[in-house]
Parts: C-alpha cells; structure tokens; sequence
C-alpha cells in the first residue's frame, strides 16, 4: 500500500487528537518510560546512581520472597478471573435472552450500581461480613450453629479471592451480555430446525459466538485483579501481600525505586504475556465475530 | 415451550440471586449506619442517628470533603474535554496510526492503577513538584478519559452527518455548525461523562493515596479510619451517604445517556461501558 499523504481530513484528525494524545503522553507514557528507565540503575543510599545495571531484574528473578508473591498474584487473579467469569456467563445469557427487551437497561443499570460505588468501603463490608465477630460469624453463633467463631474464613487467599471476584462481577457481566446481543437469533433457530437439541445449540452456536465477549471478560477482570492493592491491605490484614503491596514497599517504605521500578516492569510484563498467550489460544474463536 | 420457560425461571432465580450477593455489603451499610450499637455485628442494638452528626461536626472528614469535591470537579471537566477531541477525532475522522493512538489513550481503562500511581509518583518526586491535590486532579482526569471517550463516542457516532453538512450548506462556519448543530446533539452524552468521571474520580483511591501528600481525600480518610474500631460506624454513615449519592447521580448520568440515544433516534444498547 502506498503511503498517503496528509489530507485535510487526517490533518484535522491529527490536530483533534492531539491534545488527549499529548497529555497521555505526559502523564501516563513519560512516568512508564522513567519506571522503565529506572529499573535499569543502581540504587544509592540516598540517591539513584547512574550505573546501568541488570542486578535489579536478577534480585526481582531469584528472590524467593518476590516469587511467592508473584504466583500468589497470578493464582488470586486467575481464580478472581475464573470466578468472576463463570458466575457472570449465566447472568449475561439471562438479561440478554430471557429479560424482555425494554427491562434490559434497568438490568444492566442494577447490575452496574453496585461497580460505580464505593469500592473501599464494599471490601471493608466483606472484613465485616466474613471477620472474627463479623455478620457470618455472630450470626451463625447467635443461632447456635457453632460454639466458636470460625477463624479460616478472614485473612486468608479464599477472602481475598471472594471479594475481588464480588468487586469485578459487573466488569464480566458487561462484555459477555455485549457479544450475546449481537448474536443473530436465527442462527439459534436454524441449530434447532436442523434438529440439534437445546443443549447441543447452546454448545455449538451460542458458545463459539459469545467468546469474544467471554474472553473480553476474562481479559478486564484478570489485568486490573492483578494489581490490586486495597483488599490485600484490608482483607488479607496486610499479611498476605500481592504484587502491588511489594511494589509500593520497596519504592516508598524502603525507598529503593531501581528495585521497586523493576518489580513493576517485571509485573507489566507477565500480564501482557499472559493476556497475549490468552488472545493467542483463542484467534479461532476471535476470528468469527470478524 | 414448557422446557423454556423452566429453564428460564431457573436462570430467573439464579439472577435474582446473583444480584443479591452484588448487593450483600451495600445493604448492610444502612444497618450499621443507624445502629446504636458501637461494634459492627449482629445483633442489631438500637435505632441512632448520632453517627450522622459525629461525622457532620468532623473537621478533618469536612476537609477531606472539600478537596475530594474540588478535586472531582476538576478531574471530571479536564476529562470530558479532552474525551470530546478523543471522540470527536476517533468518529469522525481517518488519520494515520488512529487504532495506536486510540489504543494508548484507552489505556489506563485496563491498566493496575498502582502503575499508574507509583509511575506518576515517581516522576513527580524526581522534578520535585510538591504533591496536593492538584496531582490527584492530574491522575484521575487521566483514569476518566477513557470512559468520558467511551460514552462520547456512542453520542458522536450515532450524530447524522448530514446534520452538520446543512449546516454548512446554510453558511455556517465549522465553529458555528459545531457550537450551534453538534454540541447540543452531544449534550446529552457531555453532562453523563462529567457524571461518571466525576463519580470515578469521587471514589478513587489509590492515585488519590499517593498523590496527594498530606491532603486528606474521602477515600483515603476512610481508609485512615479503618483501624480505629471507635470510628467504624461514623464511617458506616459515610459510607451511606457517598453510596445514596452516587446512585442518585448515576440515575441522572443513565437518564441523560438515554436521553441522548434517543434525541439521535438511536436504539438503547445497554449500559455505561
């Protein structure tokens, strides 16, 4: 293809872009180049020294205490993503096939409130739900069902898992009710004049076209889930910290921000390999929206 | 038919259900908000309203009021600014590298907020710009944009072009036909993205937690109480107020939306993103 030149209308395009662009560029891409840049040098007592190094990836690679936190990370997001997904799929097929369509907005609108709400004090109400004297607890104690309070239910991976999985519900509901909207209800049809049953329609026409959505979904659950670093803090006590809690430690509580830099850039990393094997694994069901 | 609507009684109940556990903690928040009790648990003590006058007659939490507000407002017009060129530029207009640009300035809709914040963070500490508030509005018009651009975009796409080409035709300037044909077209879609970013930008907390130095927000005064067992339930009633106040705005932000869709004869998809 040949090059075009600038036309008036790319021109006016360029020119209307521009100030988003520029400031995206200042406030999102210099800051990620510096991180970037950083990761790469020494860290001083006081100071940053200019040696360009690679010991920072090298420690972030080895350190066990990094790996644990690492999988741990990969293993909360995962589970959050699988939950979240899962729980959703059949929500979204609810409003999109069942719902008539005039009460389709208010499900969607019922659905997304509790997102837009307020997100610190929603993973607090979980500490309080699930905590020592929490809801559950004194509940289940004021009936009678148990003499002791349950301790394993707070400040551990399963919490953490249950109220980011609630946190991100609305997120994979979205996508997934996007894809099954579009879909052409008379393929549905010709599955079931074509003698297929019910299920067997479901599986091999409904499914395949609604995985963009599906993977949408996963991919807007699983990226942000990763770096989260509220319910940790909160729900985890602190003590069992994720990829987030590590970064901000080693680039504010220890100030070392060479390390902190490459904690971050070694974290943006796996979730960009991670999402791309993800899209990767799944071209073939991509392909058909297109 | 029979089958169908067995099945679709028994998703029925599962959506119900479902919807429930969404909102498990927010109707909790009441409770405790009203309750005389000092501990958050069951069962429920009496019925109170001095949590709500503990946290009016708050300085701190006053403060942290104010700043949360200014910085809302701020975050939330620099946003839907910037949003209109983004949405303007992207359906209206074919330039060289749009799906890049567009892609990078979406960006920050996926992207862990903790990046964001630390990157920012560390830029800001090595110039050596004292942080307040004004980094926070900085961060968070950066987070809104994408979804001030993603509602815009609906609105911009949807506009009838021809619209604007009579406009001209009538011997307006592009200025004019813009001020005077598309913006009202795209009121609508401007007054629900100021809604949503200002609604984001409200709850935000992990930019606002770095970036403002000793500046307390809503958000990160929550955050500061939550130790002291003492101030949970003033932060109940908070908590009550800020989720009453973003419902309300987010009916007007949907009622605006939808207004929009259908000044433009268009046809309701669905909701915000």
């Amino acid at each position: 293809m040949a090059r075009r030149g600038l036309d008036p209308e790319a021109r006016q395009g360029l020119t209307l872009i521009a100030p988003p662009f520029l400031y995206a560029l200042a406030i999102l891409a210099a800051p990620l180049l510096t991180i970037l840049a950083y990761s790469f040098l020494t860290d001083g007592y006081l100071e940053i020294l200019r040696q360009v190094t690679l010991s920072n990836y090298a420690q972030v690679l080895t350190d066990p205490i990094v790996r644990t936190v690492m999988l741990r990370s990969l293993f909360v997001s995962g589970m959050v993503t699988l939950v979240t997904v899962a729980l959703a799929f059949p929500v979204a097929y609810y409003v999109s096939f069942m719902v008539r369509p005039e009460r389709k907005s208010m499900w969607l609108f019922l659905i997304t409130i509790p997102f837009w709400t307020s997100y610190l004090i929603r993973v607090f109400l979980w500490k309080v739900i699930l905590g020592y004297n929490g809801v559950i607890n004194s509940s289940l104690t004021g009936l009678g069902i148990i003499d002791e309070p349950l301790t394993f239910i707070l400040y551990n991976v399963n919490s953490i898992v249950l109220t980011l999985a609630h946190a991100y519900a609305p997120f994979a509901i979205l996508p997934i009710f996007v894809a099954l909207e579009k879909i052409d209800r008379s393929l549905l049809e010709a599955g079931r004049d074509l003698g297929e049953s019910r299920l067997m329609t479901f599986w091999r026409v409904t499914l395949p076209l609604a995985m963009p959505g599906v993977i949408a979904a996963v991919l807007i659950v699983f990226i942000p889930t990763i770096g989260d670093y509220v319910t940790p803090e909160l729900i985890g006590g602190g003590k069992i910290p994720m990829i987030a809690n590590l970064i901000q430690v080693q680039m504010l509580a220890l100030d070392n921000r060479p390390l902190g830099s490459a904690l971050a850039v070694t974290a943006m990393l796996i979730v960009a390999i991670v999402s791309l094997l993800f899209l990767f694994l799944n071209r073939r069901f991509l392909k058909v929206r297109q | 038919m029979s089958q169908r609507r067995f099945e679709g009684s028994g998703l029925r109940a599962y959506a119900i259900f479902y919807l429930l556990f969404l909102y498990a903690p927010i109707i909790l928040l009441p409770l405790f908000a009203f309750n005389s009790g000092t501990i958050i648990a069951f069962p429920l003590q009496g019925f109170t309203t001095d949590w709500f006058s503990q946290m009016w007659g708050n300085a701190t939490l006053r403060r942290a009021l104010a700043n949360s507000l200014t910085i809302a407002v701020s975050a939330s017009i620099l946003a839907t600014c910037l949003a209109i060129f983004a949405a303007r530029a992207s359906t209206r207009f074919d330039f060289p590298g749009k799906g890049g640009i567009m892609g990078f300035i979406l960006l920050p809709m996926v992207l862990p907020e903790i990046i964001v914040a630390m990157s920012l963070l560390v830029v800001l500490l090595g110039a050596g710009v004292e942080l307040s508030i004004l980094t926070v509005i900085l961060g968070h018009a950066l987070i809104c944009m994408p979804y001030g651009i993603a509602i815009l975009s609906t609105a911009f796409s949807s506009l009838d072009r021809s619209l604007e080409e009579a406009a001209y035709d009538l011997g307006e300037t592009k200025w004019g036909a813009f001020r005077l044909v598309t913006l009202p077209l795209v009121m609508p879609g401007i007054i629900s993205s100021l809604l949503i970013s200002f609604t984001i930008s409200l709850d935000e907390f992990i930019i606002a937690f770095f970036l403002a130095g000793k500046e307390p927000t809503l958000p990160t005064y929550i955050f500061s109480q939550l130790r002291f067992p003492k101030q949970i339930p003033m932060i109940m009633a908070l908590g009550t107020v800020l989720v009453a106040l973003s419902i309300v705005l987010l009916a007007i932000g949907e009622y605006f939306r939808r207004r929009g869709i259908a000044r433009i004869g268009g046809k309701d998809t669905g909701g915000f993103l």
